[in-house]
């Protein structure tokens, strides 16, 4: 098994709610409530959630673009929230993010060239001052991007060929470790999977570890080797790919999974669907004991007086970790391994063949969910 | 609240005591529909010789990207297309055998929400936010039946308990923002449905919900319709969602339609090339090992669609004649048509 390049270990972060005259702290949204993880070196975990489950600011932790309230992160040996000045400038080259909505995570006036290379102002030793034009070229050419549009600027490019735009810029330090938060769920559905395929190449070929933040569980499955479900600043369960997909032994994994409509109608009547009643409730206040008692089907006296532990529970066929008292498996989706009846001329996108002299499309597309 | 469902050309009363008179069955009809943009970069041509139709009590799905035409086509069919800078140089849309775009203002407006009603993605754009929920759900009652306040409020409390709002007595003066996303989007189904209308479009009704809420706002929709025998008309990009509720599914590209079908046939063999292409694209739950075929490219700019087929730059079956000849939706097999040329090749290759 390979080792771990990342280890985060009890993170919490907890945003002050301000109020009254005083502008006195009333309570805290606890975003993000004791999560603790590995990321292991190469692989791609995968993060899903609902919206205001705390999987961006997760994110957000990882790069230290928020101080956790407490926790630890450590990063190949080193404790990264211990780190000052120059050493942690160092290390955030090693953890990059790429953003979820292209239009607003690319500065509009400066040039496509400007915002790959800004990285190398910033960490000039990376690459000498003369050759970074010629690197920036690279990293297009990477994204398969035309290295000739080096001087555009952001508005000139579609949603599609601006995520690429975004992934070179994550990637111009070779990072260790790139975040992606909802990387592709504001493509269109015909844009998503060039952008999905090209971090796939780019993970084989760099040897990337992927921290996959998304809502669209079907993207996560796609693309991840082990995956974190989260509801409510909290894990709920945390495994393989198969196991959480295949075996998933907390209620509210299985009510997600069983909620994601499958393109195929002929499953209509035959699928399982377990409704969950209401919304998420507030991370401002939420629930005692276990925080899905208040909607889940299971739930139970001990539920709403005792935080279930993310623990070793067994899942049919082995064991992974879960946080429910009542953890059992309960088969949702069944699932058809196709790996081997995939046609060998399929186009995998990689290289974008957008007309460019074309002014594209000014609008955001269809898929978008989270803020 | 039944509705009395009846066959072929007769009158139809709702639970609200106004009736409608289908004719054979059909609802709404639209004929070589054209919407264009007058802006200052030039003519965005929307849609390009739109048909469909839709009969009492289905569930048709327009699928499509941005930019395909998809809302614009709703946008037109309820009326509320901002005109100029559009304009509709050609078609028609008949709703009960009238012809809606050369009705007088006054009796459209009749239309709207008592006959043809609509849901839209972003409710907290769409609802008011100066003026509690059930004024504007109760609205639609003082508008159109010009019922007094008390008794309107009476009714749009009830609106809420049918969309299951929790605690809908006493939620019924807080305003849109005390209500989180699902139960605006229950608030804007109430409003729709509240004058009982015979045609209703949901445009991308859950895109911006989650998938959990999403399962519930679905349920909700499918269950009023089988309640109320409305004829549906949904909007949207998730080819999960239509595969759940539609019966029919019409896919628009480029502001043209380039597929039609029940829904069973087209999951089974898809037959335009771009059809096939989005079904290809998409990562599935239900399967592992799968490799992503992706469309190269990107949609056309609306002001510069180029000739030939709208799909021949993406198209992996694109030959000479697909660039100079635009191909006609025409019936490729018994009860599905294709706009491509080689519908035959991708139906049965």
């Amino acid at each position: 098994m390979a080792e771990p390049i990342l280890t985060a270990t009890d993170l919490v972060k907890h945003y002050p709610i301000k109020g009254g005259v005083l502008r006195r702290t009333v309570g805290h949204v606890k975003a993000v409530d004791g999560v603790s993880f590995e990321l292991l070196k190469g692989e791609t975990l995968g993060i899903v959630g609902e919206s205001g489950c705390g999987k961006s600011t997760l994110g957000r932790l990882l790069m230290r673009l928020e101080e956790p309230t407490s926790g630890t992160v450590v990063f190949d040996g080193i404790d990264m929230y211990a780190q000052r000045g120059r050493a942690m400038r160092k290390l955030r080259r090693d953890i990059q993010i790429v953003f979820q909505d292209p239009y607003t995570s690319l500065n509009p006036r400066k040039t496509v060239g400007d915002i790959i290379g800004e990285p190398f102002e910033i960490h000039p030793d990376v690459v000498p001052k003369k050759g970074r034009r010629k690197t920036v070229q690279d990293l297009l050419d990477l994204v398969g991007l035309n290295p000739e549009h080096i001087n555009r600027y952001p508005h000139q490019f579609s949603g599609g060929q601006r995520q690429r735009i975004g992934i070179a810029r994550g990637i111009a330090l070779n990072p260790k470790v790139l975040i992606c938060d909802e990387p592709v769920s504001a493509l269109d559905v015909s844009v998503q999977a060039q952008v999905v395929n090209l971090m796939e190449k780019l993970q084989d070929e760099l040897g990337l570890s992927y921290v996959f933040i998304a809502h669209d569980l079907s993207v996560v499955r796609h693309i991840s080797d082990r995956v974190a479900v989260m509801y409510l600043g909290k894990m709920a369960e945390l495994g393989e790919e198969d196991e959480i997909y295949e075996r998933p032994t907390h209620p509210y994994t299985q009510a997600l999974l069983s909620a994601v409509p499958v393109p195929d109608p002929t499953l209509r009547d035959k699928k399982e669907q377990i409704v969950l009643q209401g919304d998420v409730p507030s991370p401002a206040n939420p629930p005692s004991g276990c925080r899905f008692h208040t909607r889940c089907f299971k739930a139970q006296d001990i539920c709403s007086v005792e935080v279930p532990e993310l623990v070793l529970r067994p899942d049919g066929a082995g064991q992974h970790l879960s946080a429910c008292h009542f953890a059992e498996p309960r088969v949702i989706v069944e699932t058809v391994d196709v790996s081997d009846q995939q046609p060998d001329d399929i186009d995998l996108g990689l290289r974008d063949v957008s007309d460019l002299d074309e002014p594209s499309f000014e609008r955001v597309g269809d898929g978008t969910q989270d803020g | 609240m039944t509705t009395t469902t009846t066959k072929s050309s007769q009158s139809t009363k709702t639970s609200d005591g106004h009736t409608y008179t289908p004719v054979d069955g059909r609802l709404l009809e639209v004929d070589d529909l054209h919407v264009e943009f007058h802006t200052q970069d030039g003519v965005a041509r929307a849609i390009n010789g739109v048909n469909m139709y839709l009969d009492q009590g289905e569930t048709l799905a327009v699928l499509g990207e941005s930019g395909s035409g998809k809302s614009v086509t709703a946008q037109a069919i309820m009326g509320i297309l901002d005109m100029p800078p559009a304009k509709i140089p050609k078609g028609s849309i008949r709703y009960c055998g009238q012809d809606l775009l050369t009705m007088p203002e006054e009796q459209r407006r009749k239309t709207r929400g008592p006959e043809i009603s609509m849901v839209f993605q972003d409710a907290l754009s769409s609802l008011n936010p100066v003026f509690p929920v059930g004024w504007q759900i109760a609205e639609m009652f003082r508008k159109h039946r010009g019922m007094n306040r008390s008794d309107s409020l009476e009714r749009a409390v009830k609106l809420m308990q049918r969309v299951q709002i929790p605690a809908a007595k006493e939620r019924v003066k807080a305003y849109p923002h005390q209500f989180s996303g699902g139960m605006r989007q229950r608030i804007m189904i109430a409003m729709a449905i509240a004058l009982d209308p015979a045609v209703l479009i949901a445009d991308e009704p859950t895109t911006a919900l989650d998938v959990t809420v999403q399962a519930q706002i679905m349920g909700l929709l499918q269950e009023l319709q089988e309640e109320r025998q409305m004829g549906l008309i949904l909007i949207t990009h998730d080819l999960g969602v239509v595969a759940d509720v539609a019966d029919r599914i019409t896919v628009m590209y480029a502001g043209r339609i380039m597929e039609r079908a029940e829904v069973f046939e087209l999951y089974r063999q898809p037959a335009h090339p771009y059809t096939k292409g989005l079904l290809e694209s998409i990562p599935r739950l239900d399967q592992k090992g799968q490799q992503l075929a992706a469309i190269g490219g990107l949609p056309p700019n609306l002001m510069r669609i180029p000739p030939g087929c709208e799909f021949n730059p993406r198209c992996r079956y694109a030959q000479d004649v697909c660039r100079t000849d635009r191909p006609a939706l025409r019936e490729v097999a018994p009860g599905r048509e294709s706009a491509c040329h080689f519908a035959e090749e991708v139906l049965h290759g």
